[in-house]
């Protein structure tokens, strides 16, 4: 069991969770992620590590609210535990000074961007920042983002918070005002990712993505979540999860990561029509408490 | 220690001779129905009776020589024990076995016997051999129901610290061996259950997840400590253990990890699966209890579904694939049944529940449906050329004979590669050209002090008992490195 040592939603259904695991906080590197499981009959899901600890023990995940698992996960509260955490997995981002970077965080992406673009602020590099979310609430890590770029730019696609637009239009800019750019690193919504790819293709800007493909044991044992780059399989979860972003197969990905749609909106539906006829907290092993205290919902 | 086994009698109480044991009939296996197991996951094999198990027992000849004993990877003394079953003493069968085999629910369960004690019998010579795989199945199970756990004994502590890396076949048999010779041993496992492939590889209906549970938890009573959720080689390394955690010595038995792909076109289609993907849904996640557990498969019901392959793996998955609901299901094998590696019961089990085999036989393309799921296989026919490096006939496709296969899924079960996450980040330890752990054949030792390894991290692909089997050479030689300090 890990435990819950703080939660705290930092924007709808977005929600930061500080939690012991002192082996992952002390191998952590940017760009590497963790898997939870949350109960015994509970799915296996890849999350953002946001920062790490090692000294306390302790790394942040960021969680959005999209299915039924991390609906359960963003209704777990300080004090809580999870009953598996695995990691750190993945390749770390490779750190080293490029010169002018540009990162690229969409959404709860920039979650995952935060800790690479720290890295290579630290390594020397000139860090410019793009943050975009779908509006004001979903913009997130702000002031994170902030302490290590030398610029730092903000969209929002309804234009509730600083510029209207997408990241792409900011990164467009960039371009077209002749900035020097030798690294581009997009870490978002695959529309998002797949839209900066094409645009830094054209200009044969280096460009790296971080890929979110659905994943089961996170070793390189099932071969799940593999992705088509240059034409070949590759395993996000050893291989990966980042890749050169012009050579990603974005519509194999995306392909992929609908197979369960079926299954994935069962276990939804069956979620809230158990939580709506709960109403009142029941006892029990941490599903039943997170069926109680269900939040976002 | 496990209880102390007694000596072997003296002289058999088998009162029957030789030439009556021979005329006796092997004891059928009594099975769950063909068409009522095909689909659920409840076990094939319902087990022996006691009587059974005596009546099978009667047969066996008591050889002054055990081949049996000698073809068997851990060296299990089955005439011993199978004396132990003649005469009613059930318990005292076990831990004779026990001696020798840490997990003998296990391997009663899933051994190709065939091809180790059963096939040294010498009963063969003139009818059936001997039900080893079943008595051992009976005893183990015997034990578990009869046995007081709290009897077992743990060893004298010798103070060395022992970590085994993988919690499968060798990591467990290393564990229990160096257990009860007093090391204190600490067993890390990367998924969230304990049993590597066991767990994750093969299915409920061949090996019950309870059999491996209380074989685990008679390891924990013997004093095995394990810890999950813990990827060697990213959340810890092997130096970290060595040097900060303080072990004395390492054993990895990681298995053979990554699966392969076919390298055709339409792999990546949604449909198509590697079968370590399919059963670890399966096993470890559950699917076939989706939506009481989370995880799911592709919902196939009434749909065809074939496995490419010809191993265990293969047929565990078409044989988990009929019981999910497949409206059809295929093995596509590129030779013939003759050279299948699958164990032969399996086969058996797997034809009588109306599995369709389609040998020399196979795919050379994954065809889409125009929206990204797999909607056939395209299939060549094979006819058998010269022996190739395997000794066996090297498929040579037919020109012409391309064929569709209609499909909903297909599951790859054509073997794996090796797992790189420990060799890159173990500076030192050796590897093969195709990035296997290079180890001793008799010692298991690395090309690093104290590192030992086995199983198929080492081998490749290859049986339960034989991983168990370098997992005993592995314990041996790590006592004695930790007892002499000796490289």
């Amino acid at each position: 069991m890990f435990k819950i040592l703080h939660a705290q939603f930092i924007a709808p259904n977005i929600k930061r969770f500080v939690i012991q695991a002192p082996r992952i906080a002390r191998k952590h590197q940017p760009g590497q992620f963790a898997i939870v499981r949350l109960y015994e009959e509970g799915e296996r899901i890849p999350l953002t590590i946001e920062r790490s600890d090692p000294e306390l023990g302790t790394i942040n995940m960021v969680v959005q609210s999209a299915g039924k698992t991390t609906h359960l996960l963003n209704s777990l509260q300080t004090g809580d535990s999870i009953l598996d955490v695995v990691g750190p997995l993945g390749k770390p981002s490779e750190i080293e000074q490029f010169g002018t970077v540009v990162i690229i965080g969409g959404g709860v992406g920039t979650a995952m961007a935060y800790p690479t673009a720290a890295a290579l602020k630290r390594a020397g590099n000139r860090v410019i920042s793009i943050v975009g979310g779908r509006s004001k609430d979903l913009v997130i890590l702000e002031r994170e983002m902030r302490d290590v770029s030398d610029a730092l730019m903000i969209t929002t696609d309804d234009g509730s918070y600083a510029d209207k637009g997408l990241v792409t239009d900011k990164l467009r800019q960039l371009i077209e005002n002749g900035t020097p750019i030798d690294l581009v690193l997009a870490v978002g919504p695959i529309p998002m990712m797949k839209a900066v790819a094409d645009m830094t293709r054209q200009q044969h800007i280096r460009t790296i993505v971080s890929l979110n493909p659905i994943m089961i044991d996170g070793t390189g044992m099932c071969g799940g979540c593999r992705v088509l780059v240059n034409a070949k399989s590759k395993f996000a979860c050893v291989d990966g999860p980042e890749f050169d972003a012009h050579e990603v197969d974005f519509a194999v990905l995306v392909q992929r990561n609908s197979m369960y749609r079926a299954a994935e909106k069962k276990s939804m539906d069956d979620f809230v029509r158990q939580r709506e006829a709960q109403l009142q907290p029941v006892g029990g092993g941490p599903r039943e408490a997170c069926l109680a205290e269900g939040a976002g919902i | 220690m496990s209880s102390p086994a007694k000596p072997a009698p003296k002289k058999s109480s088998n009162p029957l001779l030789n030439r009556e044991r021979y005329k006796l009939p092997r004891q059928h296996m009594p099975e769950q129905p063909a068409e009522q197991r095909a689909s659920r996951f409840t076990e094939v094999n319902l087990g022996y009776s006691a009587e059974l198990a005596r009546q099978e027992a009667l047969r066996c000849l008591e050889c002054a020589k055990p081949t049996c004993t000698d073809t068997c990877p851990v060296g299990v003394k089955v005439k011993e024990f199978v004396q132990f079953i003649v005469d009613g003493d059930f318990l005292a069968a076990a831990a004779k076995i026990r001696e020798d085999n840490v997990l003998p629910a296990i391997t009663g369960r899933v051994c190709p016997q065939e091809d180790h004690c059963e096939g040294g019998c010498l009963l063969c010579k003139k009818g059936e051999s001997l039900g080893i795989g079943y008595l051992e199945r009976f005893v183990a199970d015997y034990e578990q129901q009869h046995m007081d756990k709290s009897t077992i004994a743990k060893a004298p502590p010798s103070g060395k610290r022992v970590a085994i890396v993988g919690s499968g076949p060798s990591g467990l048999t290393a564990a229990g061996d160096l257990v009860q010779r007093g090391h204190e041993v600490h067993v890390f496992e990367a998924l969230h259950e304990i049993g590597g492939v066991l767990v994750y590889g093969i299915p409920e209906f061949r090996l019950p997840k309870k059999i491996i549970r209380e074989q685990v938890d008679y390891m924990r009573a013997m004093g095995v400590q394990f810890e999950t959720d813990v990827v060697v080689g990213r959340t810890v390394t092997i130096d970290e253990l060595l040097e900060e955690e303080g072990y004395d010595a390492v054993f990895i038995g990681t298995g053979a990890g990554a699966p392969q792909f076919m390298g055709i076109a339409g792999e990546h289609l949604n449909g198509v699966y590697s079968a370590n993907e399919f059963l670890t849904r399966i096993n470890l996640m559950h699917a076939y209890e989706f939506p009481r557990y989370d995880e799911p498969v592709i919902d196939f019901r009434g749909k065809p579904v074939a496995v490419i392959g010809g191993g265990n793996t293969a047929l565990d998955a078409i044989r988990s694939a009929l019981r999910l609901g497949a409206g059809h299901a295929y093995v596509l094998y590129r030779r013939s049944e003759e050279e299948m590696p699958a164990r032969r019961e399996e086969v058996k089990h797997a034809r009588d529940e109306g599995i369709d085999f389609q040998m020399l036989t196979a795919p050379v393309e994954f065809v889409s449906d125009g929206n990204g799921w797999l909607r056939a296989a395209r299939c060549v026919r094979m006819e058998l050329g010269e022996p190739d490096v395997s000794g066996r006939r090297r498929p040579v496709p037919i020109a012409g004979s391309e064929f569709e296969v209609p499909l909903a899924v297909a599951v790859i079960a054509i073997g794996t590669s090796a797992n790189p996450i420990i060799q890159t980040t173990t500076p030192g330890l050796s590897t093969n050209k195709r990035g296997y752990i290079q180890a001793d054949e008799s010692s298991q030792r690395t090309s690093r002090k104290g590192i030992f390894a086995g199983g198929d991290i080492v081998t490749g692909s290859a049986t339960v008992i034989l991983a168990m089997g370098a997992g005993r050479r592995a314990a041996r030689s790590i006592h004695e490195y930790l007892t002499t300090g000796a490289w």
